[in-house]
């Protein structure tokens, strides 16, 4: 099985069973895209652990986190001016963040070409919404490819870098989340040498600055670049028809691409229907010839899309504009335009006008078992916050939570967090519910990772405007939610920041700090911030301890850790443990009895002060209630973020 | 027909590196895989699930809902979920006995079934069910070896013979915890 690093520096070609974000890593090595930036969301992170996987020198591409997508848009935008061929890859909903920058894109003479990688989330697996960046494409006058697995993945990756390159323009490569982690049997080819350095910026190979008059001509420009790629997608063979071996009697025939194609397909051949495909790959701008010869090769064509009715809509016009005499059907209502496309949705949608040829097939039903939400792991701060927050908020309270793993407080028990836009939205959407409001307290949440990202600026407005809002700042040294990737000022990458300090420079005059795990000094904190006339800042700072037991775990192996038992004499069954402070690791039993999950405890004791008989101790008794905090909660002021180094 | 196995348990049970084997091993053993894991959000603690597609029918690579030969349950809650949404009339649930309990059991809302209850639910669908449990487990990440030895013994997987799994193992598995895994793919099928 090859590691990710062979699948990097392999010079020779190979076959291998890989994840689409893994093909597509190999294909920017093979395809010599000299630089990559994102910001790490689901469903793409996989993409950066193969970039990243090599040692430094023995890397193909140079490969950077950046602080959010737009940074990372902009930084691989700066790369192709100078010549270097370049991708940016980031989640769906990064494009919102990206699009100041992304819309001028196509204005521009990009020397080295460039691939902007979207990781769309049909379904909502992993995001806020499932919001159709397609529809982006139109606004910037970017073309897209849409692959349906991984080994189209490779292949369309290479071959809209090599064009992008030639056409000295972006291009949008569309991952949907189960394109990104499919795993297929990829056959990969050889290396290119090393990428040339030479930096080539040449202001003369603009205007690229778009400013009154100049952005006509580079306007016409994008359009003209655009009329070009509808030309090369006439004769693509990203663009295939598969013919139908069925005879029927009537011409019928589907258009679909990605992976709503493939399910189209699988359920064509599963039914036996006598229905030809065309199948897209470069579905912006439309091939209009080629799909108007096959609109009036069929008598009746379904039009199959995942999400947003975008394809339709221009295929509509174009049979209309060309009076093709064709009967078109697609999805009908509004749930048509929800979740994820499968196999059996395809055959569904096409048994509506197609009844006779797609037979339903056999239910069967089971009682669905109790829900399993997700949550925040054994010894996770965030939870030890929120049981202290929830403890100290006055009752009409609001809550205002953001981004990352606390936004699960939201869930029961917790409940804290009721509103959530967007990254870094917390404390400007918390400043407004705050104005000429002295009834209801407000209180936001943010992590660092995302107070990095989009919080700084409504941090700024907040400490500038003196907003009358607590803002509780979670800091866990990284970005946790997303595989752990450094954020600024944890040290991994340049030098340690403090928090506090950024903080007391950007003019907060109230802040307050301590480590999450000392939930009376929480309280304490927030209590005061509260009553303090103006903004306030509380950090509650633990590391991550999912990273930090991996890290524990692979530095000394064999690691055993101290985990907490339940006196069984003390217990009184409140059972604030298991319910209300709700560690996964609590077991609570049919006989009313709660112990320890010896398979989850990671020996934190953040628990143990939670229990309002003192029954949760270490394994040699009760008696060390508490050592814990002491240990932990030492860096008053102005911390250095290390807290708990020494836990567990 | 493409034989359909779906993977399911808790996350943070080591259901990518489970999925990653099991896939590889039938890519060795010449079948045709298209596989898919689901991450995000889930990966805290709540349903992690992974689906492969073994022949060449599979165009796609999620299992249809009602449609998997195979269960292969992390957990054993999330052995009889899989089992409600995935599991084919006829099919087979493997899963490993351990519980992880969700929050709306351990708040006294929801309850937490029992081994019995899980193999009689499973069984009146028209269901197959095997428990796996290895009491001198030394850690509990060597569960997914437990689960693909059991896998194994039962030649479960059409095509997929043990030796192939044993060879992915020798190849994924630290040198350090090798021969313990080993010894507990082994004993599963016992």
């Amino acid at each position: 099985m090859i590691s990710l690093a062979g699948l990097m520096t392999n010079r020779e070609g190979f076959s291998a069973l890989v994840m689409g974000n893994h093909a597509l890593a190999r294909a920017m090595a093979e395809a010599g895209t000299a630089v990559v930036t994102s910001y790490p969301g689901s469903p793409t992170p996989e993409i950066a652990d193969a970039l990243l996987a090599p040692p430094e020198k023995d890397r193909p591409c140079h490969f950077e986190f950046a602080v959010n997508e737009k940074v990372a848009l902009e930084f691989a935008a700066g790369a192709s001016l100078n010549g270097h061929p370049s991708a940016v890859f980031f989640k769906s909903v990064g494009l919102n963040v990206a699009a100041d920058s992304l819309v001028q894109l196509a204005l521009m003479e990009l020397v080295g070409g460039m691939v902007i990688i979207l990781g769309d989330d049909p379904g909502a697996n992993s995001s806020q919404n499932e919001q159709d960046n397609r529809w982006f494409a139109r606004m910037a006058y970017i073309p897209v490819f849409e692959p349906a697995s991984p080994a189209e993945v490779y292949v369309m990756y290479k071959e809209a870098a090599a064009l992008a390159r030639e056409r000295r323009a972006p291009v949008f490569l569309r991952l949907t989340t189960h394109v990104c982690h499919a795993r297929e049997s990829v056959m990969f080819g050889e290396l290119p040498p090393q990428p040339d350095w030479t930096p080539r910026f040449d202001a003369a190979k603009g205007p690229y600055v778009p400013i009154a008059a100049t952005v006509f001509p580079l306007k016409k420009m994008a359009l003209e670049k655009l009329d070009a790629w509808a030309v090369y997608g006439e004769k693509s063979l990203l663009n295939i028809v598969h013919k139908t071996p069925v005879q029927g009697e009537k011409r019928l025939g589907a258009i679909a691409a990605g992976l709503p194609a493939l399910c189209l397909l699988e359920a064509l051949r599963s039914a036996g229907a006598p229905v030809d495909l065309l199948k897209l790959g470069l579905t912006y701008p439309l091939p209009e010839k080629l799909a108007a010869e096959f609109l009036h090769a069929h008598d009746e064509v379904y039009i199959l899309e995942e999400l947003d009715r975008v394809m339709e809509t221009e295929l509509k016009a174009l049979a209309y504009d060309r009076g093709i005499n064709c009967l078109i059907h697609s999805r009908k209502g509004n749930a048509a335009l929800m979740g994820e496309m499968t196999p059996e949705r395809a055959r569904a949608a096409l048994a509506v006008p197609w009844p006779g040829l797609f037979p339903a097939p056999e239910k069967h039903s089971f009682t669905a078992p109790a829900p399993r939400e997700p949550q925040m792991c054994p010894g996770c701060g965030h939870r030890s916050a929120f049981h202290a927050v929830k403890k100290a908020l006055p009752p009409g309270a609001i809550t205002v939570g953001d981004i990352g793993c606390h936004s699960l407080g939201f869930l029961p028990p917790y409940n804290m967090g009721e509103v959530l836009f967007s990254m870094g939205h917390s404390v400007s959407t918390a400043s407004g519910l705050a104005l000429n409001n002295s009834s209801r307290k407000v209180v936001a949440f943010v992590g660092d990772s995302t107070f990095f990202h989009a919080g700084m600026p409504g941090l700024v407005n907040a400490a500038w405007r003196d907003s009358d809002i607590t803002l509780v700042l979670l800091d866990n040294g990284t970005t946790a939610m997303t595989g752990h990737q450094p954020r600024p000022g944890n040290g991994e990458i340049g030098e340690r920041l403090a928090l506090f300090e950024i903080l007391e420079k950007l003019g907060v005059k109230f802040i307050r700090e301590c480590d999450a795990y000392d939930q009376p000094k929480l309280a304490d904190h927030l209590k005061e911030a509260m009553e303090h006339k103006g903004f306030a800042v509380v950090i509650a700072r633990h590391p991550c301890m999912l990273k930090f037991m991996r890290e524990r775990r692979r530095t000394s192996p064999g690691l055993k850790v101290q985990q907490v038992n339940v006196a069984q004499g003390s217990c009184a069954r409140h059972y604030v443990c298991a319910a209300e402070f709700a560690c996964p690791s609590f077991i609570r039993h049919a006989d009313g009895s709660v112990t320890v999950n010896k398979e989850l405890c990671i020996g934190d004791g953040s628990c143990m002060q939670t229990c309002p008989s003192q029954a949760i101790g270490r394994k040699s008794g009760i008696e060390n209630r508490g050592s814990r905090i002491e240990n932990q909660g030492s860096g008053e002021g102005k911390g250095n973020g290390e807290g708990g180094k020494d836990g567990v | 027909m493409a034989f359909n196995i779906y993977l399911c348990g808790v996350g943070g049970q080591g259901i990518g590196l489970l999925a990653a084997a099991l896939a590889q091993a039938a890519d060795r053993a010449g079948l045709k895989v298209r596989a898919c894991d689901t991450h995000g959000l889930a990966q805290r603690g709540g349903v992690v699930s992974s689906h492969i597609r073994l022949g060449a029918d599979a165009l796609t690579p999620l299992v249809p809902e009602g449609g998997a030969d195979l269960v292969l349950g992390l957990e054993r809650l999330e052995a009889l979920r899989g089992a409600a949404q995935y599991l084919k009339k006829g099919g087979k649930v493997i899963y490993y006995d351990t519980a992880y309990q969700p929050v709306s059991v351990r708040m006294g809302k929801a309850h937490y079934p029992s081994p019995e209850e899980v193999a009689k639910e499973i069984s009146e669908a028209g269901g197959e069910v095997s428990a796996v449990l290895i009491e001198d487990m030394r850690d509990p990440r060597m569960q997914n070896s437990a689960l693909l030895g059991r896998l194994a013994a039962l030649k479960a997987v059409p095509g997929l013979e043990a030796a192939v799994i044993e060879e992915v193992l020798k190849e994924i598995v630290p040198a350090a915890a090798l021969e313990e895994n080993l010894r507990v793919f082994r004993s599963a099928g016992r």
